[in-house]
């Protein structure tokens, strides 16, 4: 069963071939088998999960299904779930029973019908490229165990890529959906910035935080992200606009699509073996039929430096309410209110946490903002408005993900800068707001390779009907981690 | 106090003003006083993990009206920062305000000390949320956390620094308290804190010399306290100066009861607030046609009605700013005087004079007088009409205020209708004439001052329900023999 796309899933559970609780069970099942070797999830909610299972089954029977009810999915462990542990990769969090549901926990699962299997492992407040910064120990690839799966959502894309969970949900600051969906042969979307609400999904940097999933298919994706997308009035920043029909226009043609090719991020940086998938990605486009032509962003070199002050300056000051004074970890040894803050604060955090706050303090503070807050905002236009220019002559642009396969453990953890610039291909549609995808296009080294279509503003459903004929027309993403 | 010779004080102030919102600037979480602690603590104001702020657009109008009636500029575009400090009453580690792009900025207010009129200048007023309140006294050993309050909107109204004593402190304090509570936008409550002042304090010698360095008093909550704090300050920091000190910029704490401030942290170990536009709110915007809309539901302004009252009812300064300085008092003078069909001079004597003097000596408010507007104007109409004398409706008054019905019906219950018939009058004088044959001999003789002697007689027989006029005409008539 764990090999079933959604609509297949769908399918049969429409057909009565299986039932919800049965799909939730198996499901179950291959979590507790074989977990242990991936450490994707912090908590397994079966409860949960047979409860909503039953719900959907009692649903279906009535007829008054949606197309996703009953079927399983795992949610990153930065959405709130109300009575269950919200830990977001933190010893902060670690005691943290959330008391209410991120809004897209509500729509899945209250609305849409989908059963919950538990909560997946993450990067400490989504901070990291690796998965090496979580308080719960790194997730392993399911594709190489000696290697990394990518961050922050690296539980998203290890239990989805082992079939531990047909699809789950992730978030992307700077390129935390992508760059670990290309590590483990994922197709993986951000949508618009606005498109999907941040009410319940735990504050890394609020102007570049957007959750999306990711899935064995374009096609699955688009069926997730359709049920969670819409405006909130509970997040001011989420877009009062109506959701396109994602999944309609899938089949769709891209014959004459206009795609652009960044010079910029084809310069250098890219291995040998990632530059041979992605040129073969761009012949395959051609072969169906689409313009690819070469176009420039000028100022995405400066991408890694701008996030780089922006997402720390925020999250300096989303992270200051982790205070042990409410809830979250609270120092023993405290004697003083000073005592409280520190050392509640030091102990609760990670260093790459602490890392991020030092340096977001630091380009906050009085005769800094300017030189560096006010001057990243600037540039952050710019990137913007290179943006705007490309749309203008083509419809989506396609770039390489991530430089490289899936890198060992330990590589780059002890080199912040390194696995910073692990993002320079995604932070750029983060600064910028636009929707961005990685998919597979093939090997290198026997490890997977993605590449990137970022879209203009709203315009997830082209970027999805683009990514969804180039599968059609490939099989790389049918390719799953042996032993799994 | 006065300040010496060859020293000048320069003052401007903090206002802090909650607003009148039933929910909280940022969340649905209701903003009533009193509640027991923590009822009133959403997820947004705890500052839950993903929790995220909406804005209160309530909120943004009363801080329009308050700009719009100090004549300020309202910002077309502003916009949300926070202000980042560690506090246990502060939940999410910054507070949501505003700094570079405030929503009023230049206004001014008109105040008047001792018959003298100045213009204060409003630097500006931002919105911004309260915090929470730490409770130090409660649980020994350690500190409560309240935050039922952490989220209330405020709008933090800044002076120039155009106050020169703790005089001019006073009146402006005062008419930005009068004002905001006309205009419905805050209750005025300072015990509760729903209207609090900070004092900037320096000193200088004479108007020429530039600014001396400044101490900040917080959190004073009374209008005698702000006078009090403002002069202690300026008494210790001549001193402090010409004993060849320098005063410190720093934040004081007023204490009430000895009347002194005292050095609460300097300045130089102060927060870097490390404000930044809250990505979290989108800017605010305010276009022409909401200040509009906002100017049309505003009520009459404090300034404007008092010079209503000096033209439309012919009252002195004096009368016009008294009844003006609530708006359930000149409502209540209002309504006397259009149903009583009365003369506005002599409704403003009743108010201003037994009816207020009456509140005062029970301690209740004009929204609690025992006689209501209709039933003052009900005496005041029998007065006018000259069923009663000013002299009976005194009476009648007291009785209404003992509960004893409204002015007809004590009338008639008490008999006391005027006797206006001048033949019953002359009769009864007649009675008396004949009645006291040494005293008439004696008034005719000279003695004026027996005329009394038979106002009051004949007031006696008529049980003081003469027409006093006719009563004093006849009496000087029939004496006159």
């Amino acid at each position: 069963m764990h090999t079933l796309s959604l609509k297949e899933l769908s399918a049969g559970l429409a057909a009565k071939k299986f039932s919800s609780r049965e799909l939730t069970q198996h499901y179950l099942a291959r979590i507790a088998e074989r977990d242990g070797a991936l450490n994707s999830f912090v908590t397994v909610t079966p409860e949960i999960a047979l409860a909503q299972a039953d719900a959907a089954d009692a649903r279906l029977a009535q007829g008054d299904g949606a197309p996703l009810t009953g079927i399983p999915l795992a949610q990153k462990d930065i959405f709130c779930t109300e009575g269950v542990r919200t830990a977001c990769g933190s010893k902060m969090l670690d005691k943290f029973i959330s008391p209410y549901d991120a809004t897209i926990v509500r729509k899945l699962h209250a609305e849409a019908g989908m059963v919950m299997l538990g909560k997946l492992n993450m990067d400490e407040f989504a901070m990291g490229s690796s998965n090496e910064t979580s308080w719960y120990g790194p997730v392993k690839n399911p594709w190489d165990l000696g290697r990394v799966p990518g961050g922050s959502s690296g539980g998203s894309v290890a239990c989805v890529a082992a079939g531990l969970a047909p699809i789950a949900t992730a978030t992307d600051t700077g390129g935390s959906i992508r760059q670990p969906a290309a590590f483990t042969n994922l197709t993986g979307i951000k949508p618009t910035y606005g498109r999907v609400s941040r009410f319940g999904m735990i504050a890394f940097a609020s102007s570049l935080d957007q959750a999306g999933v990711v899935a064995r298919s374009t096609e699955d994706a688009a069926l997730v992200l359709q049920a969670m997308s819409g405006f909130d009035p509970l997040d001011s920043t989420s877009i009062e606009r109506p959701v396109d029909d994602l999944v309609a226009g899938l089949g769709a043609s891209i014959k004459g699509l206009k795609i652009g090719l960044p010079k910029e991020y084809f310069a250098e940086g890219m291995s040998p073996g990632v530059r041979a998938c992605v040129e073969a990605a761009i012949a395959q486009f051609k072969a169906l039929g689409a313009e690819v032509r070469e176009i420039s962003l000028p100022n995405a070199p400066l991408s890694v430096p701008t996030y780089y002050v922006v997402a720390p300056a925020e999250a300096s000051s989303n992270l200051a309410r982790f205070d042990g004074v409410r809830y979250g970890h609270r120092s023993a040894e405290a004697r003083t209110l000073e005592e409280l803050y520190k050392k509640s604060r030091g102990e609760g955090f990670g260093a790459e946490v602490q890392r991020r706050i030092m340096i977001g303090t630091y380009v906050l503070s009085h005769g800094y903002y300017d030189a560096y807050y006010l001057q990243a905002q600037k540039v952050r236009k710019l990137i913007y408005e290179d943006f705007k220019r490309a749309y203008e002559t083509v419809d989506v642009i396609l770039a390489p993900t991530t430089t490289d396969v899936a890198f060992k453990f330990g590589d780059k953890s002890d080199d912040p800068v390194a696995m910073y610039l692990n993002d320079i291909y995604t932070i750029a549609a983060n600064l910028a707001g636009i929707p961005a995808m990685s998919l597979p296009c093939g090997f290198s080294e026997g490890l997977p390779v993605g590449f990137q279509l970022m879209g203009n503003y709203f315009d997830e459903g082209r970027l999805l009907q683009v990514a969804h004929q180039y599968q059609l027309a490939t099989d790389f993403h049918r390719a799953t981690p042996k032993g799994f | 106090m006065s300040i010496p010779a060859g020293w000048e004080a320069v003052i401007g102030l903090e206002v802090h003003c909650q607003l009148l919102t039933k929910t909280k600037i940022f969340s649905g979480a209701s903003t009533t006083y009193g509640a027991a602690p923590n009822t009133q603590a959403d997820g947004v104001t705890l500052g839950l993990p993903g929790v995220l702020p909406v804005l209160n657009r309530e909120a943004v109008t009363y801080a329009v009206k308050f700009g719009l009636s100090v004549d300020a500029k309202i910002a077309e575009t502003c916009v949300f920062a926070r202000k980042h400090y560690f506090y246990p009453d502060l939940p999410k580690g910054y507070q949501i305000s505003q700094y570079e792009l405030p929503i009023v900025e230049h206004g001014h207010l008109d105040i008047e000390v001792d018959g003298v009129a100045k213009r204060i200048g409003i630097t500006r007023a931002h919105l911004e949320e309260d915090a929470g309140k730490s409770l130090h006294e409660a649980f020994p050993g350690f500190t409560g956390i309240d935050l039922n309050r952490a989220g209330t909107p405020l709008i933090e109204i800044v002076s120039e620094p155009d106050i020169r004593n703790s005089a001019e402190a006073v009146a402006y304090l005062k008419k930005l308290h009068q004002l905001v509570v006309a205009l419905g936008v805050c209750d005025g409550n300072m015990q509760e804190g729903s209207f609090r002042c900070d004092a900037n304090v320096s000193v200088r010698r004479g108007p020429d010399a530039p600014f001396g360095t400044r101490t900040e008093t917080k959190n004073i909550n009374s209008f005698r306290y702000v006078q009090q704090a403002i002069d202690y300050e300026i008494e210790r920091q001549i001193e402090v100066i010409e004993a060849g000190g320098k005063i410190h910029q720093e934040t004081r704490l007023f204490n009430p009861d000895t009347g002194e401030t005292r050095a609460m942290r300097s300045k130089e170990n102060a927060n870097d607030y490390r404000y930044f536009p809250d990505p979290d709110l989108l800017p605010v915007v305010v276009t022409e046609a909401d200040k509009e809309r906002i100017r049309a539901s505003m009520p009459e302004l404090p300034t404007a009605k008092k010079a209503r009252f000096e033209s439309q009812y012919g009252l002195s300064p004096y009368d016009a700013n008294l009844l003006t300085s609530e708006t359930a008092l000149a409502d209540y003078y209002e309504t006397v005087v259009k149903l009583s069909g009365a003369e506005a001079k002599s409704c403003a004597n009743w108010v201003t004079g037994d009816l207020l003097a009456s509140l005062n000596k029970s301690g209740k408010a004009i929204e609690d007088s025992p006689i209501s507007a209709t039933q003052l104007a009900g005496l005041v109409a029998r007065i006018a009409d000259k069923t009663i004398s000013g002299k009976i409706a005194k009476d009648v008054f007291e009785a209404m205020l003992a509960g004893e019905g409204d002015a007809d019906s004590i009338i008639k219950a008490k008999g006391l209708v005027q006797i206006t018939d001048e033949g019953a009058i002359a009769a009864a004088i007649a009675a008396i004439i004949a009645a006291n044959p040494q005293q008439v001999a004696d008034y005719r003789g000279g003695k004026d001052k027996l005329f009394g002697f038979f106002v009051g007689q004949a007031m006696k027989a008529t049980q003081g329900k003469a027409n006093p006029d006719a009563l004093n005409r006849l009496l000087k008539e029939m004496l006159a023999g």
